[in-house]
């Protein structure tokens, strides 16, 4: 299949894995990034404008939930991969909580079979840690790597089983790709639906304290030590876990780790009103918590940014919050929140941004993903840096509708989405 | 309406304008007081041979019960009685998306029929404040989950003020489960916004350190408080709460925390001991303890009518005013007052969702 000739013009280009910011452009053929150069002159079957615009390597989001197979009525991987376009990601990785879970190499195939007929954008599929998530016995962990497996959780839950927990590391350590964990003891998490502490104690809800998500992380930090797996933390939420990781680092522990938006926007007082668009796992939690997580981001000790999107339908999601389901959309909001709680307060700069966007989560899922070097995929973000938006759940492309965030004007806005060379959302599409 | 000369004059200026009663937390002391002295008002009909005022003639009260419940239940039935409304009993297991019917078609076929106030008794915390973005009726939370039980804090402290002739300066003890307790948060917000001080005795187990940030004093040892209170609230225990590994026996319990006769002669001579019910005799509250001149649990039971009747009544008025000011439209010369709501199926959800981005 022919791809077109693209020029990008005049962009604030940022590619973070070459040290690369300053205008050029951009010249994607063949499905391949050909060159970055100012004034390139060039006959592109399609020239996009991107003055006043960041041109950066295609965006990716390791961390997203699809729901195919199983709860097709809540999201597929077309309407998925269509929200994750909108948002400016160029590839994802969609984890296995699915009905059945990925857990074998035909599920993993399924995904990029999928992936493929809806052609938007790259899907990475994560399989399980263990046969039918139930963390007793090991997925077949090796035929799925052959079948395309970029890392493996059971997430949703942790591998309780410290013995099981244990024999996974060892296991995954001779595939250089990430064991990911849900980190939070169940025995202390209990029947919780919100962050253990004074506005649960109010609510009168039974509370996830802070202590079960740090105590499963200093477990696997010991584990992974030992084993010498490569650990990655999904969704850090606490200021212990962020101090967890960032100590085992400097031990040397082949650990990484990633955080959402919304921990890094909102607190525990958000439940206040029992809205179920504020339930999730890990909880929202204390203005403490939230401080530590950008400090995280600031100091490196956070390696990437996820959307943890979890398309729920309203029949399932609009309920009284004890009985909803865990879980928020994110892949259309997160852009725009990251610059509201990372640029505009001054923590980072957009070249930083991008790095957690691009390169850095590419190399925790071990992909060659993430980069403007010659050669590399024709993946392209172009983001509008000053393009302001009101978000309205209802014109939202992926198909769920579970989003605190309705009404809200964010900051900025993805502009343009390049797949493979192909442009999949932008101008002209 | 009387009012004992001890308590703080009603402030003249104040008009109750609510027409939900979902908790305590958020009355501000004039809201408690107001609902205090209408209830001492309707306390007295219960003396008189004809146990009845038209307050609420023609309107429908529906009680609204997902989980069991005997004198909840039938103390709002006969405030309702006593008001002169219709009363609807409708019972239910807590729904969920697998066991049928939800919450909101439940309740708003329920306000299909007509039904202007809803008294919930529900599992889930926040049940009631989801159910008052569902339907356009008063909601009278009965008790939901182990949030509040704010008609429960408040007969509490009517009997309390009717007893002590006064709020303000009070020491009161809640003793028992705090952590699973609607009761003893109802409690807190209340007495300590008219000024009370309270004590909450448990092990750690049953009361955590949160409970100080809402304006209570923790306490492990009831020993140790038993000489300083005005007031002893007795919670109930429950035996499952061993299951759940937060103390080791009903004996030990009652050894540590029960109010046994011995401890009520180390009280105050004129300590007030109330129990919300049912009582575990002998073990939160000794029996000759529960019968005795200090305990006050079946005048807890008869104010409880009072304040009921008070709550119903005046989220009713304000729900009438909300439709006397025309905020909501009703058909001129409409007998009910409380039209049908509009048949559009997003707007619980769209009021939700601009609720949403605005917390955010």
């Amino acid at each position: 299949m022919s791809t077109p000739t693209i020029l990008i013009k005049s962009g604030r280009v940022i590619d973070p894995a070459n040290g690369v910011d300053r205008t050029a452009d951009v010249l994607v053929a063949g499905g391949k990034v050909r060159q970055v150069a100012p004034g390139i002159r060039v006959d592109a079957d399609e020239v996009i404008d991107a003055a006043e615009k960041i041109v950066c390597p295609g965006l990716l989001d390791i961390h997203v939930h699809l729901r195919e197979p199983g709860h097709e009525e809540e999201e597929t991987i077309a309407t998925g991969t269509a929200a994750a376009l909108a948002g400016g990601f160029t590839s994802v990785a969609c984890m296995p909580n699915t009905h059945p879970p990925l857990d074998d190499a035909t599920a993993i195939e399924f995904v990029y079979r999928q992936a493929e007929r809806a052609g938007h954008c790259n899907v990475f599929p994560i399989g399980t840690i263990t046969k039918a998530r139930a963390g007793r016995e090991l997925a077949e962990m090796g035929q799925m790597v052959r079948a395309g497996a970029v890392g493996f959780s059971d997430d949703g839950d942790g591998v309780a089983d410290t013995g099981v927990c244990y024999r996974a590391m060892q296991y995954v350590s001779m595939f250089d790709l990430p064991l990911i964990q849900h980190c939070q003891d169940a025995g202390l998490a209990g029947k919780g639906v919100m962050n253990a502490g004074t506005v649960a104690t109010r609510l009168g809800l039974p509370g996830m304290p802070a202590m079960a998500e740090e105590l499963m992380i200093q477990r696997d930090l010991v584990l992974a030590a030992d084993t010498g797996a490569r650990y990655h933390v999904a969704h850090v939420s606490t200021a212990g876990g962020v101090e967890l990781v960032r100590q085992a680092k400097a031990r040397g522990v082949r650990v990484t780790a990633e955080a959402c938006p919304h921990h890094l926007l909102l607190t525990d007082e958000a439940c206040s009103g029992y809205d179920p668009n504020y339930k999730m796992n890990p909880p929202l939690r204390s203005a403490r918590d939230v401080e530590a997580l950008i400090a995280g981001v600031v100091d490196g000790t956070i390696d990437c940014l996820v959307s943890d999107h979890a398309p729920h339908s309203a029949e399932e999601k609009e309920l009284e919050f004890l009985y909803a389901p865990f879980g928020i959309i994110g892949l259309e909001t997160a852009l725009g929140l990251y610059v509201q709680t990372l640029i505009q307060p001054g923590h980072l700069d957009w070249p930083a941004l991008v790095a957690l966007l691009t390169h850095r989560p590419a190399a925790i899922i071990g992909r060659d993903k993430g980069t403007l070097s010659p050669g590399a995929d024709g993946d392209v973000t172009v983001i509008d840096p000053d393009g302001r938006w009101r978000v309205r759940v209802d014109a939202l492309w992926g198909k769920s509708r579970n989003c605190p965030y309705d009404g809200m004007e964010l900051p900025a806005r993805a502009a343009c989405a390049i797949v493979g060379g192909a442009v999949k959302f932008g101008p002209k599409v | 309406m009387s009012t004992a000369a001890t308590h703080p004059p009603v402030n003249a200026e104040f008009t109750w304008r609510r027409k939900h009663l979902l908790d305590l937390e958020s009355l501000s002391a004039d809201e408690l007081r107001c609902i205090l002295d209408t209830a001492a008002g309707f306390k007295e009909v219960s003396t008189r041979s004809v146990k009845k005022v038209p307050a609420l003639r023609g309107r429908v009260v529906v009680n609204m019960f997902f989980e069991d419940s005997t004198r909840t239940r039938c103390s709002f039935t006969l405030a309702a009685q006593r008001l002169s409304a219709d009363i609807l009993d409708f019972t239910a297991k807590a729904s969920s998306v697998s066991k049928g019917e939800t919450l909101r078609d439940t309740a708003r076929n329920l306000e299909a029929m007509g039904v202007d106030v809803i008294v919930m008794r529900h599992p889930a915390a926040g049940a009631p404040h989801y159910l008052t973005r569902c339907v356009d009726c008063c909601v009278v939370n009965a008790g939901d989950g182990q949030h509040e039980h704010p008609t429960q804090g408040l007969l509490d402290i009517f009997t309390v003020r009717e007893v002590k002739g006064r709020i303000e300066g009070l020491k009161v003890a809640i003793v028992g489960d705090i952590a699973h307790s609607r009761v003893a948060r109802s409690n807190v917000w209340g007495l300590t916004r008219l000024g009370a001080e309270v004590i909450l005795v448990a092990p750690p187990t049953l009361v955590s350190r949160s409970f100080e940030a809402m304006g209570a004093r923790v306490c492990h040892h009831l020993d140790a408080v038993l000489a300083e209170c005005d007031v002893f609230n007795m919670l109930r225990v429950q035996r499952e709460r061993i299951e759940s590994v937060v103390f080791p026996s009903l004996e030990e319990y009652s050894r540590l925390f029960g109010l046994t006769a011995e401890r009520l002669r180390r009280c105050r001579p004129d300590v007030l001991v109330m129990h919300p019910g049912p009582i575990n005799r002998g073990v939160e509250v000794a029996s000759e303890v529960a019968d005795g001149p200090n305990s006050s649990v079946l005048r807890q039971v008869t104010n409880g009518l009072a304040v009921r009747m008070a709550v119903l009544f005046l989220c009713n008025q304000a729900q009438i005013g909300d439709d006397r000011d025309g905020s909501r439209t009703s058909a001129a010369g409409s007998p009910h007052p409380n039209p049908l709501p509009p048949l559009d199926s997003a707007r619980g959800r769209a009021s939700e969702g601009a609720g949403g981005g605005g917390a955010a």
